[in-house]
């Protein structure tokens, strides 16, 4: 498949995974910022190729992960309410709250809905007029546009039964709070591709300066991987600390301006909680004063609603590279797939998700594995 | 006074509660559009159950419930399905289907002219499955109570040869053999579930699996383990077949045909393609001296042109499915703890 299948060929990859070999010579950490390379990292092994020095550290960059607890019993009461129309993207719905999940809400007859984009939830609005519609808003820049867009759609169509519970998080602020933090270990980061597709890499470059920490804007394909490996280590290897863009194919260092306006059109940046992490400042989105209608969290009367974070749950040392999945006394234990103390567990970008579904490890065999039979 | 029930005679008609009444709605129904469609002597006896000849050794006898939205989706249909599903059941076990059972569940409101067609397509499924349609039941359950049509086949089969086939004859040197590309049904009926578009045209697999078996019986194959691949995809397959056989499978990743629809629908939607269903596929776990027959023949059949052997039974004593990469990296496949979700970004 054209755009994939170059960036996974293996003698490319191989041809990188020998270079980084030879260019390590000191023990290093790197962070991968986004959830999604955590997960092509585990599923495609790429951490059996690399040299035992050098070690990869999961970041926050999983919306579904970092959603605060407090806000998912917000989105649960909300579903739960027989007139309303609750849409989210498929990964929120096995989410844990304190109590329930939002499949939990679906089984006992809540109307809840998976859609594929924010737009699909505008539609719904306008076919359910007598129904409250609320699109349950999570990402990072990456979807905030589409987001945007939606509650533009929804206020030019004057759609007074739409809103959205927007849990909208920006990644800069949050690699700085690491950067900053005394306990952080990261000394490089790869920075995630698709957010940079929008925000363009600008706003890193204050931040190299300040923590001397070399940035990669990196894809999500192993050879993509590899080579944001390979341009941290050597920069590290070197002394250097630069932003370096190695997904050229998708990402300019003023990123998508369009975007960014109608981001900017629409929401105002604010302080955000993070889930198992806390409050960072300036590292969220919510409505400005113009769309304030369309803000589900003052639509709904929810205040009432508060929640304290599952203190079993050890996300936060996690999201921040501090710890990995396996150091956690509950992982694949009380918390499993089919019953996560955290979202880390079940999101499809989660850290945990990614150790639990791809890296058991194999018990030996009475064989050698040699499956090169051919076809005929 | 005279009160008489409206009965189905246009098209255009509904189906009514009274169509589960067992009254004379029901028997209209039976009537104009279930008997003549499965037309055979059983049917024809109208009685509670049929009576059915039995002259082999041993019976095989299976079950399978059908619900799915929608009832149309392109490449088959529930009527189809329901008769594939059970025969293909039948046909996992070295069976031959000689009779299956039709129970109906309506939903009040669902329009016969749609019935109709559903029952076309199981009159046809089963034709050209060589199965029979021999007897069933039909209920009606509220509007708002049901999703169109539910469909529950019950099939008995006979064995087509002495081999038997089970999981507990898979050996440690078995080839792992898969009879063609996945994905194709999870996908296209998520597409058209949701309203997806995507550039290539997809269908579903939906197709009998009893011709290619057959094929393979009489051309002498030695068949140790047969599974079709429904919810949960080949991974959910093979993980149950390493399980009952207590043995290590290893796969080879490159060697997995997968679609160029199916692969890019995955890669927009963050799914696993070894995790989505599958109604036309299967695996035969065959000794490796029967691979090349086994390929050769199945190459030969409507559902088998592309078909692999995409990897090996290993050693004995531990239940597990090793994936192996391009890059020679292994990981392990396991059961997925619920349904697949598409993901945000």
């Amino acid at each position: 498949m054209k755009f994939l299948d170059e960036y996974r060929q293996s003698d490319n990859i191989r041809k990188i995974a020998t270079e980084i070999r030879k260019v390590t010579t000191k023990p290093w950490t790197l962070m991968e910022v986004c959830g999604g390379q955590t997960h092509a990292i585990v599923k495609n092994r790429l951490d059996q190729l690399l040299p035992k020095e050098l070690e990869l550290v999961h970041g926050p960059g999983c919306p579904v992960c970092v959603t605060p607890l407090e806000m998912v019993d917000r989105a649960i009461a909300i579903a739960s309410i027989p007139e309303v129309i609750f849409c989210s993207f498929g990964d929120m719905l096995r989410v844990p709250g304190s109590e329930s999940d939002l499949l939990a809400v679906k089984a006992r007859g809540g109307d809840v809905r998976i859609v594929y984009s924010p737009l699909q939830a505008v539609q719904i609005a306008e076919q359910n007029p007598s129904r409250e519609v609320v699109f349950f808003a999570v990402g990072f820049e990456t979807t905030a546009a589409a987001n945007a867009i939606a509650a533009s759609q929804a206020l030019h169509k004057a759609l007074d039964n739409f809103s959205m519970l927007v849990s909208q998080f920006l990644v800069t602020p949050a690699i700085d709070s690491i950067c900053s933090s005394p306990e952080s270990r990261v000394q490089a980061f790869l920075a995630a591709g698709h957010v940079c597709s929008i925000t363009g890499y600008e706003r890193y470059l204050p931040l190299v300066q300040r923590h001397h920490i070399p940035i990669v804007v990196t894809g999500f394909e192993p050879l993509d991987i590899l080579e944001g490996i390979l341009m941290c280590i050597s920069q590290l290897e070197q002394g250097a600390y630069r932003v370096q863009n190695q997904y050229l194919r998708a990402v300019e260092q003023a990123g998508n301006r369009q975007a960014q306006e109608l981001i900017r059109r629409v929401f105002k940046v604010s302080a955000q909680q993070w889930r198992g992490v806390g409050w960072i400042p300036q590292s969220g989105l919510v409505f400005n004063d113009a769309f304030a209608a369309l803000d589900a969290k003052s639509k709904f009367d929810l205040i009432r609603i508060s929640t304290a974070e599952c203190h079993q749950c050890i996300s936060g040392e996690i999201m921040l590279g501090q710890k990995k999945p396996k150091d956690c006394p509950h992982f694949g234990k009380g918390c499993r797939p089919e019953q996560p103390l955290g979202a880390p567990m079940v999101s499809s970008e989660g850290a945990c998700s990614a150790y639990y579904r791809y890296s058991q490890q194999e018990k030996p065999r009475e064989h050698p594995v040699s499956v090169a039979h051919k076809n005929g | 006074m005279n009160i008489q029930c409206p009965l189905p005679t246009k098209t255009d008609e509904i189906v009514k509660l009274g169509h589960g009444s067992g009254g004379e709605m029901t028997q209209r129904l039976l009537k104009n559009y279930i008997q003549p469609l499965f037309n055979n002597s059983w049917v024809s006896q109208a009685h509670d159950s049929a009576t059915l000849p039995w002259d082999a050794d041993r019976l095989v006898f299976t079950t399978d419930s059908f619900v799915i939205t929608p009832l149309f989706f392109p490449g088959g249909n529930i009527g189809e399905l329901a008769v594939y599903g059970t025969v293909n059941d039948l046909a996992m076990g070295g069976a031959e289907a000689k009779f299956l059972s039709c129970g109906l569940i309506l939903e009040e409101g669902l329009p016969l002219a749609i019935l109709e067609r559903v029952l076309i397509s199981m009159a046809e499924a089963a034709s050209k499955t060589g199965v029979k349609l021999v007897t069933g039941d039909t209920k009606v359950v509220e509007r708002g109570k049901g999703d169109g049509i539910y469909i529950n086949t019950s099939g008995v089969g006979v064995l087509e040869s002495n081999q038997s086939i089970d999981p507990s004859r898979i050996r440690s040197g078995d080839l792992i053999l898969l009879s063609g590309d996945i994905g194709r049904h999870g996908i296209s009926i998520m597409a058209s579930r949701e309203g997806l578009e995507f550039e290539s045209s997809l269908a579903s697999d939906c197709a009998p699996l009893n011709g290619a078996v057959s094929k393979l019986l009489r051309a002498g194959v030695e068949i140790h383990c047969l599974r079709d691949l429904t919810r949960g995809g080949l991974a959910t397959a093979l993980v149950e077949l390493a399980e009952s056989s207590n043995r290590s499978f290893v796969l080879e990743e490159s060697s997995i045909p997968i679609s160029e629809a199916v692969q890019g629908a995955c890669e927009i939607l963050g799914l696993d393609p070894l995790y989505v269903a599958n109604e036309g596929r299967f695996v035969a776990i065959i000794p490796e001296s029967a691979s090349e027959l086994a390929i050769a023949t199945l190459r030969e059949t409507d559902v088998g042109t592309s078909c692999e052997i995409i990897g090996r039974v290993e050693g004995e004593g531990y239940a597990q499915v090793i994936l192996r990469n391009s890059l020679g990296c292994d990981r392990l496949l396991q059961r997925l703890p619920g349904e697949q979700l598409p993901r945000i970004c």
